[in-house]
């Protein structure tokens, strides 16, 4: 083979190679997709997001205290997590150019990278000793520690797509720069900001480590933060590793909806991000 | 959108300048509190974390701790080293699975692959990232197990079965199927890290090599690979230190076995697995406070894992010294 030939043969094979290792991460995600629904989806009915847990072999049941306990504990860690997760994110866009602020940023990354059940642990120390019991309050500590620095980050990245060139046309005008940072360039952000909140959101929904063995499990509805609660991805676990048949398809239709509310808060989170960003560019 | 600089310019004239200086420094001030809470998170992560561990302190000598596989609380002994190992096996396949998967997946995405392929694909990777672990343990355990223990693991027995990693009794469950379930899931890590990284990589050196008669080829293994080799790195590393912390799917379908085989097929533990199985129903303060040790030291490597990462990333965005990009 002549050496022109052979090099546009090399070419052709790692293009081709590299086609491979798509496909490679896209059948199992399909596979996985696809049986999340047609597994998942017999199971869904409406009695299945009201309804308490039955025990083996009873018929009927659903996740109804789960998917409360999901909203509530996620909603809890978002109280905790969102001012001071977004506040650190308008300080490291706005003065996070100095030593504290690389810091700070250089932190915040390397936190998002710590395991969740390791932040877990934390909360159990946090909350669980001092209260002596499981709750829903430490199984919301946890997430809103897993929330802050991601979202820190993210909404640095956001803030910082804003256009110099506005906030220079605010100074001039003979805005003070407090009065610029909050009423032009938070504004001009404020749909990023929301994506990068979203996406928090849509992380810590889908957290089980850190709640194993800080807002443990219910049986029943709970939102009193100091009682223990359940939630929808430990119930999937708690199913899904158990010996029956029964709650084996109870875990793929609880499965279902996990991944529907997940993908919501993902797309949300993909349109605004579009649409407000577009805008500012 | 409605531009908000009218409304901003329409009061400013009637701010003093002393009230603006003043203005500015709350707002300063402010900022700088909020941003110092990150600090105060990480502190109070290791002290929280230092404090849970220290009942155990006393009844933990590091050595043993650490290479010993007795591991029996009710006798107050810890060894950690079958969490350890079965840490480590599991997160070196799915690195060896996912690195060059994700490289070549980056590479199609933003350099070989057909322009119109690139945006579906890139969604998919976005979706793959988006799906929570306990979901990937649950298809592990009920799909992947299944397929491991009827099609895979017979194959390589057939196959590759003269290395000691393919031998011994083929049940679906072990270090093989939390090793291939990490891969797919480090798998966007890798792969949006190395993109990001390729990204960076200034184009006049791809053009150069491209100008002079290289292939499509020829230039990313000249140019673009070198200069980004230290963010792929960074990228690897990212992903390791996510398949160390990875708790529910592996401790789905690693089996639970506190045992070190060098078969790949068999049963084994991890930290994360240890401690989301035992901490709910531990047997008192020094339980506990191994359990807690065990994430002092999972927190420790992905700490140095994440710190290195970011470092090589950074040094990829600014370029090699003496260059200009």
């Amino acid at each position: 083979m002549n050496p022109l030939r052979w090099r546009r043969f090399v070419n052709v094979f790692w293009t081709v190679a590299s086609g491979t290792g798509v496909l490679v991460a896209l059948v199992p995600l399909a596979s996985l997709l696809w049986l999340v629904v047609s597994r998942g989806a017999p199971g869904l009915s409406a009695s299945f997001f009201v309804s308490l847990p039955t025990p083996v072999g009873e018929p009927g049941g659903g996740v109804g205290n789960a998917i409360v306990g999901t909203f509530f504990m996620v909603g809890l860690a978002s109280l905790m997590a969102l001012p001071v997760g977004v506040g650190a994110g308008v300080y490291l866009a706005e003065k996070g150019d100095g030593p504290a602020g690389r810091v700070i940023r250089f932190t915040a990354e390397v936190l998002a990278g710590v395991p969740s059940i390791v932040i877990g642990i934390v909360a159990y120390g946090l909350i669980v000793t001092q209260m002596k019991r499981f709750s829903a309050l430490a199984g919301g500590v946890a997430l809103a520690l897993i929330m802050i620095p991601s979202l820190a980050r993210s909404t640095e990245d956001f803030i910082r797509l804003v256009p110099a060139a506005l906030r220079e046309a605010s100074l001039a005008l003979g805005v003070p720069g407090w009065k610029t940072s909050l009423r032009v360039i938070i504004p001009t952000a404020l749909g990023g900001i929301v994506t990068a909140v979203l996406l928090a959101v849509a992380r810590a929904a889908g957290e089980t480590a850190p709640l194993l063995f800080t807002a443990l499990n219910n049986q029943y509805w709970n939102t009193d933060p100091t009682q223990p609660t359940a939630s929808l991805t430990v119930q999937i676990y708690n199913y899904a590793i158990s010996p029956y048949e029964d709650w084996h398809s109870k875990a793929w239709t609880a499965a279902l909806v996990l991944l529907l509310l997940v993908g919501l808060l993902n797309l949300m989170a993909r349109l605004l991000s579009r649409n407000r960003m577009a805008g500012a560019q | 959108m409605r531009p908000s600089t009218d409304i901003a310019s329409a009061r400013a004239g009637t701010t003093p300048a002393r009230f603006a200086h003043l203005g500015d420094r709350a707002w300063g001030w402010g900022l700088t509190i909020l941003g110092g809470t990150i600090l105060v998170v990480a502190g109070l992560i290791l002290l929280e974390l230092g404090r849970v561990a220290s009942p155990a302190f006393d009844h933990i000598r590091i050595l043993r701790f650490l290479t010993s596989s007795d591991w029996d609380p009710v006798q107050e002994k810890f060894g950690a080293l079958p969490f350890i190992y079965g840490t480590l096996v599991t997160s070196i396949v799915a690195i060896l699975v996912a690195l060059p998967v994700s490289v070549g997946l980056a590479l199609f995405l933003s350099e070989m692959g057909p322009r119109r392929l690139r945006p579906p694909v890139a969604f998919a990777i976005e979706v793959l990232a988006a799906i929570p672990s306990v979901i990937f343990g649950l298809w592990g355990l009920f799909v992947m197990v299944p397929w491991l223990r009827e099609f895979l693991q017979p194959a390589l027995q057939r196959t590759l079965g003269f290395l000691p990693f393919f031998r011994g009794p083929m049940i679906g469950l072990g270090f093989l199927a939390a090793g291939l379930i990490l891969a797919l899931m480090i798998l966007p890590t890798i792969a949006s890290v190395t993109i990001e990284v390729l990204k960076t990589v200034p184009p006049a050196l791809k053009e150069g090599a491209l100008a002079l008669g290289a292939t499509r080829w020829e230039a990313i293994r000249i140019a673009v690979l070198p200069y980004a080799r230290p963010g792929i790195l960074g990228a690897t590393l990212l992903g390791l230190g996510r398949a160390l912390g990875e708790t529910m799917a592996v401790t789905m379908v690693i089996g639970n076995s506190p045992e070190i085989s060098a078969s790949l097929f068999a049963p084994g533990y991890s930290l994360p697995a240890v401690i989301a199985n035992e901490f709910a129903e531990a047997t008192g303060d020094v339980h506990i406070g191994a359990l807690a040790s065990l994430g002092l030291v999972l927190f420790g490597i992905t700490l140095i894992l994440n710190a290195v990462a970011q470092i090589l990333i950074m040094t990829v965005a600014r370029g090699p010294r003496g260059a200009k990009a």
